[in-house]
């Protein structure tokens, strides 16, 4: 099927319910590996629209590999990667982001030098093409500033709007992180984890506004906090050494014996030792 | 919301409008608030400021007060132009390039070749025909080059300086080689203004080709096109995650930047009537980056600043000590460098936002 097709189809409201039978993204018997070291190992991987699934695993389990691997910051050795039914493996990352693939980071990529408005005027430029533009002067639009204030309003950043990134505090920062993903008004958000590096005082505000999220956006949380793992999703996939161990409800991981074995386990050695 | 209730409210009773207000949510007051603060700082970006208008004020007053240095004036003021075209991609896209001249010197070259080889003698079409050969130069040029940062980058941009000064030499019948194409004319400009002796006409067309580009530069770096730059500079990993096509943005910026180079090497060609292989040198290259690194990159007047420093020492000093007057400028860079870390031009910024603070406090 051509491509506008494809997006008349998915305009017209008949074909919503067989849209939305089709999985937001799908990964497919992926692999990757540099030299000796194999970070993906045939991982087949579905969310479906709305999904909110959370992919955990002990530290070097390949999780933010992963995430690169489906946001073609990686390429795959083999496999592939579907956005809405189509295969996007060839892609670039840029070319996915447009079609509604967004990420965060796990350590802050942020453009520290501008204020947190323009952060997130950026990605609403690029989404809505205007980035183009060599002459009218960026923030003459009104309905970009009034878009990214939305965002920021539902992050409770609008009183830092018109602070440089770098002097935030880095929880709010992280909050940053977020604002600009949602500028993308992506169908597909991966969180890597968001509240990495904030003190746990800060890091409720952060998982509240996750928990908060548009219903529609399928989800991918990469979190080490099972507190929040388990309150969050409503489905987990579990990554060891660059493979899925398991995937399941919260209910099923908790009670699986292997989790427990190299996860959970490890994660008790590593609070009482 | 607001505005709905304002066009309700004739058909309602004062009573209904007056308890309607308070009723709306708590925080609107302060979004409304927000929204405002974020047009005004949006607004304020590209807002012309007063202080903007010292430098062309400057460079029209030497017009009147060193009407026998012109044609050093004039040097100056095409740096300055150089300097502005390297600020667009080093200042605000972060390309760091050592191969800057190439393009100034295929500018300079297609006004001395065209007028010395084709009698192309008239000056405003050469300056735009530098423009497109120059911008050919850099669109090829950066379609290929922009793949790579870094140190990569900046050994290939060198490279291709030393490829195209080489092939000028291997082309000696063509290029002239060292000798260089001397002796060239134009045309007065517009048919009416001849260029006098001591280039006092020549200085007024520079001066104005300038600004119309200086403008042009403007337009662009606060444009949304000039705030991704800005982004790939902060962060190139941020701009592919949200989408952008940076390779593109980075070729677009970089041809606009070496027609604008091409221009002031037309116009270098066009003030001192010739142009020899020397303009393609890393030299050449190497001072732009200096003049801009003083005066302070990414700041637009940077150019402005740093070029007119660079020149008025070098005359000075190299009259003072023809042998070693490098040494000044040496030091004056590691100072800045070390100590200056937004140039020249952001010790000035520091200064006045101190000398503002105090009065607003006294």
């Amino acid at each position: 099927m051509s491509q506008t097709m494809t997006e008349q189809a998915m305009s017209s409201s008949v074909a919503t319910a067989f849209a939305s039978a089709v999985p937001a993204l799908e990964v497919r018997g992926v692999n990757k590996s540099f030299g000796a070291l194999q970070v993906a190992r045939d991982v087949n991987l579905t969310l479906e629209r709305g999904a909110r699934r959370a992919l955990i695993g002990p530290n070097g389990a390949g999780k933010t590999s992963l995430v690169n691997l489906i946001t073609g910051v990686l390429k795959p050795s083999s496999g592939q990667v579907l956005l809405g039914g189509e295969d996007i493996t060839s892609w670039s990352s840029a070319k996915r982001a447009r079609r509604g693939l967004a990420r965060t980071f796990q350590i802050n990529q942020l453009f520290r030098g501008l204020s947190v408005l323009e952060n997130v005027c950026l990605a609403i430029g690029e989404r809505r093409g205007e980035s183009y533009n060599l002459w009218r002067p960026a923030g003459s639009k009104a309905a970009v500033i009034d878009e990214a204030l939305d965002h920021l309003n539902s992050l409770r950043l609008v009183d830092d709007a018109l602070r440089l990134v770098r002097e935030l505090p880095y929880g709010r920062q992280r909050l940053v992180e977020i604002a600009i993903a949602l500028a993308q008004r992506p169908k597909v958000l991966l969180l890597d984890e968001p509240a990495a590096g904030v003190p746990s005082s800060e890091s409720h505000l952060i998982l509240d506004v996750v928990a908060s999220l548009d219903p529609d956006i399928a989800i991918l949380i990469i979190e080490h906090d099972m507190d929040v793992v388990f309150r969050f999703a409503q489905s987990i996939t579990v990554l060891v050494a660059g493979a899925v161990l398991t995937e399941g409800s919260p209910q099923e991981i908790l009670a699986d014996e292997r989790v427990r074995a190299v996860y959970l386990g490890q994660e008790a050695d590593r609070s009482h030792g | 919301m607001a505005e709905s209730n304002k066009a309700m409210s004739p058909n309602m009773t004062p009573n209904v409008t007056s308890s309607a207000s308070p009723a709306a949510p708590a925080g609107s007051t302060t979004v409304q608030a927000a929204r405002a603060r974020a047009m005004e700082f949006m607004a304020n970006r590209h807002r012309f400021r007063a202080w903007e208008l010292l430098p062309w004020l400057v460079a029209f007053a030497a017009f009147f007060i060193f009407p026998d240095r012109m044609t050093f004036g004039s040097q100056v003021l095409i740096m300055v132009l150089f300097a502005l075209s390297l600020d667009l991609i080093l200042g605000y896209a972060g390309i760091v390039t050592l191969g800057h001249a190439a393009f100034f010197g295929l500018g300079a070259y297609t006004v001395a070749l065209g007028a010395a080889r084709l009698d192309w003698n008239e000056p405003i079409s050469g300056l735009f025909a530098a423009a497109i050969v120059a911008g050919l130069g850099g669109l090829i040029s950066g379609w290929f080059l922009l793949r790579y940062r870094g140190l990569t980058l900046l050994m290939l941009t060198l490279a291709t300086g030393i490829m195209l000064m080489e092939l000028g030499n291997y082309r000696s019948d063509i290029s002239g080689g060292y000798d260089g194409v001397p002796g060239i004319s134009f045309k007065p400009l517009f048919g009416v203004f001849d260029y006098d002796l001591y280039g006092r006409t020549n200085y007024l067309y520079v001066l104005v080709v300038l600004f119309v580009i200086f403008l042009l530069v403007r337009r662009i770096v606060y444009s949304p096109f000039g705030q991704t730059l800005t982004g790939i500079r902060e962060n190139v990993r941020r701009m592919h995650a949200i989408g952008s096509p940076v390779h593109t943005r980075l070729v677009t910026a970089y041809t606009i930047a070496a027609a604008i180079a091409g221009v002031a090497g037309a116009l270098f060609a066009q003030t001192n009537s010739y142009a020899t292989l020397t303009v393609f040198d890393f030299d050449t290259s190497a001072k732009v980056m200096v003049m801009l690194v003083l005066g302070g990159t990414g700041r637009l007047y940077g150019a402005f600043v740093g070029a007119v420093i660079y020149m008025v020492l070098e005359d000075h000093l190299s009259k003072m000590s023809p042998a070693f007057w490098q040494f000044g400028i040496g030091l004056l860079l590691v100072v800045t460098v070390l100590f200056l870390r937004r140039g020249i031009l952001g010790l000035f910024e520091d200064v006045a936002a101190k000398l503002f603070t105090r009065k607003a406090k006294s």
